[in-house]
């Protein structure tokens, strides 16, 4: 259950006896954070509250049927007529099932913690690319952030935001931002040479060198970092229910919590539904050009046009 | 001050501090010693040299020499370890990153072997990019591209990407975005040695055009000696970072410094490079001031006896065989004819043919002797 998840410097404490000298220190320095940051941590924790009912009211606002109808339009453009029916039978399924409301909030909670992890971890790709010992220290941490077991994340994120949409979304958000920092790096250092000596040729400035050159072809790279992370962050939601984060993870909670195999697979159905819309919308972004609807008018219209 | 651009004394040195290893090859080290014995490569060695406003300059070596460095150093893409480069005047060491950016941006285009395109970009914004850097406003940005690319032949492909077009169509898109800028000066690497034998002389000669149009001052990277022949008004051989001679393509070739720039003509059909006015000797009967057939003339004996005037012009030939020709009727090669083209005309006639400058004046005669022995000496 929720509530009885270890919660407060006095549950803390209790816990502390069970660790090493390393688990030792870790706790103190929550603790002491706890102590002396808590008006800190009270101010991300209302902005970050305000950001999830804010994106959860935009999600609701459509009917579901408008809301299939959409996901389905943008599918058509950006992926396939296949994945438009696939979208909307699918969607259609959720709500049959009773769980289009907690779809509506897991999606608000995956997609406010993808916002948040891309607006921290696009800086700092650019960042650890263009700044070798930015990468040396950012490096360890990364890799840190993503084998730690994504559990571990739920205990510091509870102590310190308390239970519900906030720590979920933070705890997220640490596990999910690896991907794009990493390949933010990645794609900006494998710009080839020449194109970047070609820019600098021609008189580029620094910034100049970034937007015109480095990011547009380091672009694909870069959404897939962005797609990883959004998988991530659905993945990571649907534990970060444990907290309290709420949504599909809930209805599998409780399918485990119950025993109930009929209720666990309706949960984990709907996620799937929800990852693979996720997972194409987002991978449509790295597509360039011959996929959109203008490429694909074109081609319509160079049939009836006279040779 | 008519040079374009002043190389004086410029290092380049890879993989460390320089100002020693500077000092141990100026000492006489060799630089593969060098290398063996620190790490330190010696890219550019103590190169000085001028290139005039105007003129395609090429500076030709085998890979490795050291060329391509020596055209990064020009516009400060490499930044040297001793020397200087002045352009237009303008030392590059004394200017900020900010003047650097603004001289690129203004007085040089850069044409690059692997074409170095931006494949996200159509081709009318690759041909633009450097506008765009330069803060051109759309519209007229556009405009300019758009100009650049039909002047190399591509107005119609411009909505395209890169990679759909063949090799040469996109080195005629590295050109524009080169010339959309319409810059004095172009730096120009190996620009047309990634394309097939033919689309690259279509390429020279669309080069040769473009500066028949508009004098750029062109510094040109090959390794290919038939291009450095072709493109060069005169060529620096650059052999291990160092220049070993520079001047016109003839004079590299009737005159090399040394046994290393030989070597490097050794393939080199000379009869295309040399002129018939380098080679002309003065017969061995030649009449001065003399007006044509007269009592002079008979008292000359000698087949073929050339016949000139008081200012050197020539008035005739006697042959033993056709009897007195007049100048009007003789057959001439005018200085700057290649020995290949002047071939034909040597082997059909009976007698040798005389050269005459632009100004009409006599320089010798190449008789088929000269021609052959010409031809022997870079074997």
């Amino acid at each position: 259950m929720v509530q009885a998840l270890p919660f407060g410097s006095a549950y803390g404490f209790a816990a502390v006896h069970q660790a090493g000298a390393l688990g030792l220190a870790v706790d103190a320095a929550v603790v002491w954070l706890l102590t002396y940051a808590q008006s800190l941590f009270d101010v991300v924790n209302a902005g970050v509250m305000a950001l999830v009912v804010f994106t959860e009211t935009l999600l609701a606002a459509p009917s579901p049927w408008s809301f299939a109808l959409i996901v389905a339009g943008l599918g058509l453009w950006r992926v396939s007529g296949g994945f438009a029916l696939f979208a909307l039978l699918g969607l259609n399924l959720v709500l049959a099932m009773g769980l289009w409301d907690p779809m509506i909030s897991t999606l608000a909670l995956v997609l406010t913690a993808s916002c948040l992890a891309l607006l921290i971890g696009l800086p700092l790709g650019v960042l650890s690319a263009r700044l070798q010992p930015v990468w040396r220290l950012l490096r360890p941490c990364l890799d840190l952030m993503q084998t730690m077991p994504a559990f571990v994340y739920l205990i510091p994120a509870v102590m310190l935001f308390s239970t519900g949409a906030v720590p979920a979304i933070i705890a997220t958000l640490v596990f999910a931002m690896p991907p794009v920092v990493r390949l933010t790096q990645l794609g900006i250092r494998q710009v080839p040479v020449d194109l970047i000596e070609a820019g600098r040729a021609f008189g580029c400035s620094e910034l100049q060198l970034l937007w015109k050159v480095q990011m547009p072809s380091a672009l694909p790279t870069v959404m897939s970092g962005v797609n990883q992370t959004i998988m991530l962050a659905l993945s990571m939601v649907v534990i970060a229910s444990m907290i309290g984060g709420g949504g599909l993870g809930d209805v599998v909670l409780r399918g485990i919590q119950q025993l109930d195999v009929g209720l666990g697979f309706e949960g984990g159905i709907a996620v799937v539904i929800l990852a693979v819309i996720l997972d194409r919308l987002s991978q449509s972004l790295r597509l360039e050009g011959e996929r959109t609807v203008e490429a694909r008018s074109r081609r319509w219209r160079s049939l009836w046009r006279t040779p | 001050m008519n040079s374009e651009i002043c190389i004086d004394s410029l290092w380049k040195i890879y993989g460390g501090s320089a100002d020693s290893a500077i000092k141990q090859l100026q000492s006489g080290l060799d630089p593969l010693d060098l290398y063996q014995r620190t790490g330190l490569r010696a890219a550019v060695r103590d190169v000085s040299l001028e290139i005039q406003t105007g003129e395609i300059f090429v500076v030709m070596g085998l890979s490795g020499s050291g060329k391509s460095t020596l055209l990064r150093l020009l516009n400060g893409l490499v930044r040297p370890c001793s020397g200087e480069v002045s352009i237009q005047g303008r030392r590059l060491s004394s200017l900020g990153p900010v003047e650097l950016n603004k001289l690129r941006r203004e007085q040089m285009g850069m044409v690059f072997q692997s074409f170095a395109l931006f494949p996200h970009r159509t081709v009318i914004d690759n041909a633009a990019f450097g506008l765009e850097v330069a803060g051109v406003p759309r519209p007229q940005r556009r405009g300019l591209a758009l100009k650049a690319l039909e002047r190399v032949g591509l107005g119609d492909e411009c909505r395209k990407y890169p990679h759909q077009l063949s090799g040469g169509m996109q080195q005629r898109v590295g050109l524009a975005r080169a010339l959309a800028l319409d810059p004095p000066i172009l730096l120009m690497d190996e620009a047309f040695s990634a394309l097939d034998p033919l689309i690259r002389s279509d390429m020279q000669e669309l080069l040769l055009e473009l500066q028949a149009e508009r004098q750029r001052t062109i510094v040109f990277i090959s390794h290919d000696l038939d291009e450095a022949i072709r493109l060069g008004d005169r060529i620096a051989l650059m052999q291990d970072g160092q220049v070993l001679q520079c001047g016109t393509a003839q004079s590299l070739l009737s005159d090399p410094a040394s046994r290393a720039v030989r070597h490097f003509f050794r393939d080199i059909d000379s009869a295309a490079v040399l002129d018939v006015a380098a080679i002309a000797a003065m017969p061995n009967f030649l009449l001065v001031d003399a007006a044509g057939p007269s009592a002079a003339l008979d008292a000359v004996v000698g087949d073929p006896v050339y016949v000139l005037d008081e200012s050197k012009r020539l008035r005739g030939v006697r042959t033993c065989s056709n009897g007195w020709i007049e100048a009007d009727q003789l057959e001439t090669l005018r200085a700057g004819t290649r020995l290949r083209d002047a071939m034909p005309l040597v082997a059909s006639l009976a007698y040798p043919p005389p050269v005459v400058d632009s100004a009409g004046c006599f320089l010798g005669v190449i008789t088929p002797r000269l021609l052959l022995r010409s031809l022997e000496v870079n074997v």
